[in-house]
């Protein structure tokens, strides 16, 4: 299961955050502080996996994340996932981001957190992994964009 | 209505969206808090518009605001309205936004289920998508009980997209509702043969998920799941397989047998990291597993030392880290294996990247042996040194001590080195872990008698220094070693060469600044110190020296006296005056010492720390019993009676003052002196029998005469090095010695030369320095080894611990002996309401392979099979599928069917023996349809429910269960569920559902606490059906 997603700037400023369980809105922030506390600090060539977030999860949970230019994304995940698997998700992710985006860069994900979300949906539900194949990823998210944009065009009409 | 649209759209216009929140927040980053506080009233004040679009915009950015950690559930409400709106854009924005913010405390959350219903039932496949997405975020134990059957039904939707949404969200359910499980799994499993890969990985993800928490139900799948691995091209899909295979082979060591060859063949051909890394892992499980019965996998072990090797000789830092972790599991059962890459793993304790050090690490402490131990933990203490940063030292220093304690400090063969090591890492700045190394040094001290000569001395230089462990404040953590050394030279002062000055160390002004706690206990051992000097001069007349000591005490103890903690100043008081009392004798010339000694008399021994919990109650004892008479319902208001003993919380544990007479008082003192008298775990003052416990495992460590000929100090070498010298010394010479014995012709110069290509030492050949002497902990006396007592109670998996394979009490069973199990479930059909769906599962029992099944219908008068087009009325139906022994598969029907009614089926099969002989079978059964199989869960609102109960169409009748006892909740959760009716309202100690068949008859029914239903239908033959079937439903529990 993954507990949680963040995704956060190069100083620690959140871009989005998904948790998978409840946490209330201060230890949500906490979490991120230590988070990029623990992860600001690696240098890009060790390796992504990070054991020790005293604040979520426990023993059983690790943090997986990528560092892409500006963002890391981190996943907060259980044994019950395979590291190297959740890794070629992060990049699925980030690989539909840029499709869905057209080049993204963090001012998307900042104006748009909204949208990073729908995608999000379409990759992981409820901590669980919902889709892995980036094509058909993109299609959902596409189909669903097009119902908002007919609708839209119902109001204009108005 | 036009107009206010369109002045809705123009307000719109002006309000701010997302975007201009986000740009506002920047421009304002001096004064943020600010800033947003204003949105917010903006916000407030678009929640309050009727404007559904206005809503849903405030919504949105509230959901940007919770990302910056404020706490939006004051909106909860405006939420569920976003949510319920029509268009899918806006219940979009309020599913997000509840996904984010709504959880189990969300008293809105109930007003939910009939539009999250109503959503998943959408003829949008999107709607339900996102009400699936948003509800596995939220779902609570009472929407999943609502809910269960809608999301059950969606698994067999016509769009995948559906089915794997709803496969997914199905664990969530199980987990809230773990009653769940059983009916759904068929279902579930059925799944797992999807032909859509989505929905198949989804189905394999959550059986995972609930196999990993309770393997053993989930073993029968192991032959399906073997299917898909051999079949399965999808990595994702193999890698989660190949994880549960891991969890499933400790349970059944065959299917481990079977696993070796397919996984071998595939960490030999795949290509991908993750899926060789997890091959690897696996096949690690099967030998674990394997370990005790079948020695001959050395090739599979090498295989998986020599890919984990290549993983950790790789550049890339992540196949290090992985190759590390998989190591380490090896090790628990193949240490040998492991050991020869020592090489390898010390490397990788230089590596630059933390993760990785801290495997290492963790490796080595399986690896240490006698013979190892004091060279691996001298590399260790030279990292300790060149280490930055506190937190990565503390975890070297916590692992030096893990390592060298491990078993009942089963490696250390010269104690004397150890507590030289121990001494050496109080030199260590800033380290948070003082109390671990006390606390080994006082475990060392009492339980290993030979050592406390020496230990005792390198405390004494200790507390002599003790200025350099406090003379910085932000080194004290480690002033708690100054704890255990004054209590080790206080005890044991006997071995002390100069108490005397030891005794002026530990009554230094200095020690004042210490904390209380340290203080107390170089208090109470001054005395112990005093004692003991005192009895040294024992029998000299007029000695000096012992009223210099009880002078030096006076003189210094009234520091302590004056001290702020209580403890320090009760014990100081007191001892101060027994000195004066004893100088006072003193100067009479009265013998003291051997009185002063009684009081200090009798050893201690170490009590294990799961001791005082093992001790059984005493027969005729109830811990939950009042002790006094329960104190007025006025007096506690803020506590809850009861719970002071029923409960172990701590804020509980504040003492009630109750009032007693000072009779009672002392009458009770009396009886508890009595108990502990009579009590053998009680400490009492008097001298304690010197038990002494055998340990299971301190036989086999050999006991050797200290080696006093080799000499104790080389100067110029930090001290624990010189015990590695020695030791190395030691053991050749030990080793040349025995060489002497057996090829006693042969000349001492050739038995050296020899030692430089003499093979690796075999662990029995290695002796310790020093009689080990271990005195295990004391644990009750008839207290039972049991280890479970560390299972967390409140874990939410223990309840999905349900053996699947027992048979269901709400599907129906059928079982021809020995050739065919089958159970059935029968479900209002959602998308055609005239029809209901029976679902049926085939198991093959027999040992034959089953071939060509066909179905025999008898269609009765109310009831038909729905038969493919263009076949007659008579014809049979043909199962799509052959079954191979032993395994199972489902198949479904459509039946048009309108009450209750029992459709006669035939079944003819062949049974085929083998490739030449057949048998051919027929075997008849009926199915039972039961009437609430035709009630299809309905929504219903409270105020439509009040009108259809006006309207007098409806007959009543009514039904008493007798015999119930279960919670209130879980009987409606089981109306819901077995008899598919929804709560329309519950309130206190009644609940109203509702529920309508097929062909749009309604059922309500009013179920009070009492046990009583009252039913209303406005079909009376259906009314007495449906209660009798709920009644049917209750006595069987």
């Amino acid at each position: 299961m993954i507990k949680a997603i963040l995704i956060f700037n190069n100083h620690g400023k959140p871009r989005l955050i998904r948790f998978y369980q409840y946490f209330a809105e201060d230890m949500q922030q906490q979490i991120i502080r230590e988070t990029f506390h623990l992860v600001s600090k690696r240098d890009d060539n060790v390796c992504n996996f990070l054991e020790g977030g005293s604040l979520i999860g426990g023993s059983d949970y690790k943090l997986i994340y990528r560092h892409y230019a500006t963002l890391y994304f981190v996943f907060c995940v259980d044994s019950s996932e395979s590291e190297l698997g959740i890794l070629d998700l992060i990049q699925v992710f980030v690989e539909t981001l840029d499709k869905c985006f057209e080049n993204v860069c963090e001012l998307d994900l900042i104006f748009h957190m909204d949208k990073v979300h729908y995608i999000l949906q379409e990759v992981v539900m409820g901590g669980m992994v919902l889709e892995t194949n980036m094509n058909e990823i993109v299609a959902q998210v596409e189909l669903q964009n097009r119902m908002e944009k007919s609708e839209v065009q119902v109001w204009a009409s108005i | 209505m036009a107009l206010k649209i369109v002045k809705g759209s123009i307000d719109r216009m002006f309000d701010k969206n997302l975007q201009d929140l986000v740009r506002g927040i920047r421009n304002h980053k001096d004064d943020e808090a600010k800033y947003i506080s204003t949105c917010i009233d903006e916000i407030k004040q678009e929640l309050k518009q009727d404007n559904i679009a206005v809503k849903a915009n405030a919504v949105c950015k509230l959901t940007y605001l919770q990302m910056l950690g404020y706490d939006v559930s004051w909106a909860a409400f405006n939420i569920v309205e976003v949510m319920s709106s029509s268009k899918f854009t806006y219940k979009r924005i309020g599913y997000l936004a509840a996904s984010q913010c709504f959880h189990e405390g969300t008293d809105v959350i109930m007003l939910t289920t009939n539009q999250i219903r109503k959503d998943l039932s959408s003829p949008n496949q999107y709607d339900t998508g996102v009400a699936l997405t948003g509800l596995s975020c939220f779902v609570t134990p009472d929407l999943a009980r609502d809910l269960a059957n809608d999301i059950m039904t969606l698994m067999s939707h016509t769009k995948p997209y559906i089915r794997k949404k709803a496969v997914l969200i199905m664990y969530k359910v199980f987990l809230k509702y773990p009653e769940s499980l059983r009916p759904a799994f068929p279902r579930l499993k059925e799944k797992l043969e999807d032909p859509d890969p989505g929905v198949q990985s989804a189905a394999v993800n959550v059986i995972c998920e609930l196999a990993r928490r309770n393997p053993k139900n989930y073993l029968s799948l192991a032959p399906l799941f073997f299917k898909l691995m051999t079949s399965s091209t999808n990595n994702w899909v193999l890698i989660k397989i190949i994880k549960l295979f891991g969890a499933l082979t400790p349970l059944e060591p065959r299917l481990g047998k079977k696993l070796i060859e397919p996984l071998t063949n595939l960490i030999h051909s795949t290509s991908a990291m993750s899926l060789l890394y997890e091959c690897v892992n696996t096949v690690i499980a099967v030998l674990i597993s394997l370990s005790s019965g079948m020695p001959n996998h050395s090739a599979s072990i090498q295989l998986c030392v020599q890919k984990l090797r290549i993983l950790i000789e790789d550049s890339d830092q992540n196949l290090k880290y992985l190759g590390l972790l998989a190591m380490s599991k090896i090790l628990k059962t193949h240490p040998k294996s492991v050991q020869s890459h020592k090489d390898l793993i010390l490397q990788c304790l230089d590596d630059k990247d933390e993760s990785i050090r801290l495997r290492a690490l963790d490796l080595l402490y399986g690896m240490v042996s006698k013979k190892n131990l004091m060279e691996i933990v001298k590399k260790l203490m030279l990292h300790v040194d060149k280490a930055e940063g506190t937190t990565y030292r503390d975890e070297l220093l916590t692992k030096i001590i893990d390592i060298c304690s491990q078993s009942n400090f089963q490696y250390i063969t010269n104690f004397e080195w150890y507590i030289s090591i121990l001494v050496e890492l109080t030199r260590l700045e800033g380290t948070r872990h003082g109390h671990l190394i006390a606390s080994q040094m006082l475990d060392v001290a009492i339980r290993v008698k030979a050592i406390r000569g020496f230990a005792v001395a390198q405390m004494a230089t200790l507390l002599d220094n003790a200025h350099l462990l406090t003379g910085n404040t932000q080194r004290n953590g480690i002033c708690e070693v100054l704890y255990a050394a004054a209590w080790i030279c206080g005890e044991f002062s006997e071995h002390l060469e100069d108490p005397m000055q030891t005794l002026e160390a530990m009554l230094r002004p200095k020690v004042a600044t210490l904390p209380g706690h340290i203080q107390a206990v170089y208090v109470q051992n001054a005395a112990k110190l005093f004692a003991t000097v005192l009895r040294k001069h024992d029998g000299e007349t007029e000695s000096q020296a012992a009223q210099e000591t009880s002078q030096l005490l006076i003189d210094r103890l009234p520091l302590f006296v004056q001290s702020a903690n209580l403890e320090v100043q009760e014990r100081a008081s007191c001892i101060l005056q027994l000195v004066k009392y004893i100088q006072k004798l003193q100067q009479k010339n009265v013998e003291v010492a051997e009185e002063v000694t009684a009081l200090f008399a009798g050893e201690l021994n170490p009590v294990a720390p799961k001791a005082q919990k093992k001790v059984p109650i005493p027969e005729g004892l109830d811990l939950d019993a009042w002790i006094n008479e329960p104190p007025s319902e006025s007096e506690s208001e803020d506590e809850k009676p009861k719970a002071v003993f029923a409960k172990e919380e701590p804020k509980h544990s504040r003492s009630r003052h109750t009032e007693v007479d000072e009779k009672e008082l002392a009458r009770r003192r009396e009886v508890r002196k009595q108990e502990q008298a009579n009590n053998p775990f009680y400490i009492k003052a008097s001298p304690s029998s010197q038990k002494v416990y055998d340990a299971p495992g301190v036989e086999h460590i050999p006991v050797v005469q200290i080696d006093l000929s080799v000499p104790l100090k080389v100067p110029g070498m930090p001290m624990s090095d010189q015990y590695l010298k020695l030791e190395v010394e030691r053991r050749q010479k030990e080793k040349a010695e025995r060489k002497k014995k057996e090829k006693k012709k042969k000349r001492e110069k050739r038995g050296k030369e020899r030692k430089a290509d003499s093979g690796p030492e075999s662990e029995e050949d290695i002796t310790p320095a020093h009689q080990v002497d271990i005195v295990t902990e004391e644990m009750p006396e008839n207290a039972l080894p049991s280890d479970d007592d560390d299972k967390d109670p409140n874990d939410p998996h223990k309840a999905l611990d349900i053996d699947l394979d027992k048979y269901v009490p709400y599907c129906r069973h059928l079982q021809f002996i020995h050739v065919l199990h089958i159970v059935y479930d029968i479900q209002g059909n959602h998308q055609d309401e005239s029809k209901v769906v029976v679902s049926v599962i085939f198991e093959n029992k027999s040992d034959s392979f089953l071939k060509s099944m066909e179905f025999n219908v008898l269609d009765s008068l109310n009831s038909k099979l729905q038969r493919p087009e263009g076949a007659g009325a008579h014809d049979s139906l043909t199962v799509p599928f052959q079954l191979p022994p032993g395994q199972d598969t489902h198949a479904f029907l459509f039946v048009s069917s309108v009450s209750v009614s029992i459709v006669a089926v035939c079944i003819d099969c062949f049974l085929m023996q083998s490739d030449e002989s057949s048998t051919h079978e027929k075997l008849d059964f009926k199915l039972h349809f039961t009437c609430t199989s035709y009630l299809i869960t309905t929504p219903c609102y409270s105020d439509a429910y009040a009108k259809l109960l006006e309207s007098g169409d409806l007959k009543g009748s009514s039904l008493r269960l007798e015999g119930i006892n279960m919670p209130f909740h879980h009987l409606l959760a089981r109306i819901c569920f077995h008899h598919h009716f929804s709560v329309v309202e519950r309130i206190d100690s009644c609940a109203s559902m509702y529920s309508r068949s097929i062909q749009g008859h309604h059922v309500c029914l009013l179920v009070k606490t009492t046990v009583s239903i009252d039913a209303k239908c406005d079909e009376p033959s259906l009314l007495g059906n449906v209660l009798d079937e709920i009644k049917q439903t209750f006595s069987k529990c």
